[in-house]
């Protein structure tokens, strides 16, 4: 199989044997863990494209999650690495389009549109990371759960699940047909665009094929049309705390910036 | 246990798959249903399961004739019911455990029969302990090696306690160690056994009784040791001695 479908496969599984660690943030439930992650995101969103100094501050949300869950920062930059382009891409005009002086260092001029463009990419790599977090500390069948829980119609999220589960199994066709493919088309680069269909259609077949497999192994064993999902947990007076917690210290961040604030103490 | 009826089946009328099939299974038997290519093994499997044919329910497909498990007819309306008696061990495991351990898989039927997780894991651990498989418990599907992802879905079937377990090549793709491993389990289990494979040596390990089927017709039905010593009949049916008796 290709390395990189290899890497694909050991990615997606190392997920699932990140959400299994046994860290004080893996132990909050999950919907408590969704809603601060939720809170977080539209807090976020919620900065001024000029509020850098302010944004900053949410920093420490990710930072102390990445400490006290043991997560390594460099396997969620390593993961997030092709998104994350496409995150810093999103203001990457605005130093051309807006282009009025905000401040100077030296004979270097900072123009507003050169702080939008940073706010922007800070923004999306910090929700990025919430995100992830999200997933490396918490099983999908518990985000699953936490989802019906709230009401999202059960075939949007038994998809969710399926896709998640075997988007690895989709990974190994694909490596399988590759190999077959490579082994009969030596020195030949990836796949030839004029066997894309049929490559794509074979694909498809035997998805179908084992999408069929899978839905005749769970009618057998009792599925109904919904997923009981075995991680499912009521609040605790801790989850509470770690909600309310954080969601408060989201609001603080937001209505003081707290940032300019040290800053002053500081320098007084 | 297990009645067929003079079935006939058939995806689209006029290409019968299998025709005028009429065997009955008793309790607590174990039987081979054995056959080339195309036979029709899989699809009684599968219409005794109720993936296709009148349990079903699919429009387009023809079917003449009656199951009945014990003593209820596969329709429908008791299908559910049915499918509580059987269970099912596919031939690739990989489809058949898709939760991500071995413990989630097996809580997964348990928990869709109305128990709760706490009975649902002493459930799992007495069967776990009585097929000697309680280290695989919390381990992960994908790093478990075939011979145990293969004991690992029987497992999983068998915590739904089925009277009969149906079971498509349960050796294929396993090593001589895993395959020894998986027909002893097989002739440990108490319940009624279906298996179809092409192993013969494994069906004459296992069991007592073999089904031949050619065409979708039942070719022989008779004692194991008797229709797989049978070299004539197994050649005339696309099929060869077991490989002791070769």
């Amino acid at each position: 199989m290709s390395r990189t479908i290899d890497q694909s496969i050991h990615d997606l599984r190392e997920m699932d044997e990140l959400a299994s660690k046994a860290s004080p943030i893996h132990a909050i439930c999950a919907a408590a863990k969704l809603l601060v992650t939720v809170a977080y995101i539209m807090i976020v969103v919620s900065y001024d494209k000029y509020n850098m100094s302010g944004l900053l501050f949410m920093v420490f949300y990710p930072a102390v999650l990445f400490a006290v869950s043991e997560v390594p920062v460099t396997t969620c930059l390593y993961k997030l690495r092709f998104v994350l382009p496409l995150v810093c891409a999103v203001g990457v005009l605005n130093p051309f389009l807006d282009r009025t002086p905000a401040l100077t260092a030296g004979s270097f001029v900072v123009t507003t549109g050169m702080i939008s463009m940073v706010t922007l990419m800070t923004k999306g790599v910090f929700c990025l990371m919430a995100s992830f977090l999200l997933m490396a500390t918490t099983r999908i069948e518990a985000v699953c759960s936490v989802l019906r829980k709230i009401h999202v119609p059960s075939f949007l999220v038994t998809l969710l699940l399926l896709t998640y589960r075997y988007a690895a199994v989709m990974a190994e066709e694909v490596g399988v047909m590759t190999n077959a493919y490579s082994l009969r088309a030596p020195g030949q680069k990836g796949i030839h665009y004029s066997a894309w269909g049929s490559f794509l259609g074979q694909l498809l077949l035997r998805s179908m094929d084992r999408a069929e497999e899978l839905y005749s192994s769970m009618l057998l064993r009792g599925y109904r049309g919904e997923f009981y999902y075995t991680e499912e947990r009521a609040w605790s007076a801790k989850d509470a705390v770690y909600a309310a917690g954080w969601i408060l210290f989201f609001i603080a961040a937001r209505g003081v910036n707290l940032t300019r604030l040290i800053g002053m103490l500081v320098t007084r | 246990m297990i009645r067929f009826e003079n079935v006939t089946f058939a995806y689209e009328r006029g290409k019968p798959v299998i025709q005028s099939v009429s065997f009955a299974i008793h309790r607590g038997e174990t039987v081979g249903l054995i056959g080339a290519n195309g036979a029709g093994k899989s699809t009684v499997m599968k219409i005794l399961l109720g993936l296709a044919g009148p349990g079903a329910g699919a429009p387009g497909q023809y079917f003449d004739g009656k199951i009945l498990v014990d003593g209820m007819e596969v329709t429908p309306a008791n299908i559910a019911r049915i499918r509580q008696k059987l269970g099912f061990v596919l031939q690739n495991s990989d489809n058949q455990m898709f939760m991500p351990t071995v413990l989630e898989d097996m809580l997964f039927g348990l928990l869709n029969s109305g128990m709760t997780r706490k009975e649902a894991e002493k459930k799992v651990d007495e069967i776990l302990q009585s097929l000697g498989l309680m280290d695989l418990k919390y381990l992960y599907n994908h790093k478990i090696s075939g011979g145990e992802k293969r004991m690992a879905a029987v497992a999983t079937v068998l915590a739904m306690e089925p009277e009969v377990l149906l079971m498509d090549e349960p050796t294929s793709a396993l090593d001589p160690y895993n395959r020894r491993v998986v027909i002893r389990a097989i002739n440990n289990l108490p319940q009624t056994r279906i298996i179809t494979s092409h192993d013969l040596d494994m069906i004459y390990d296992t069991c007592s009784r073999v089904i031949l089927l050619t065409g979708g017709k039942v070719a022989a039905d008779g004692p194991a040791e008797q229709i797989l010593k049978d070299e004539e009949l197994l050649m005339a049916n696309r099929m060869e001695l077991p490989l002791r008796f070769q």
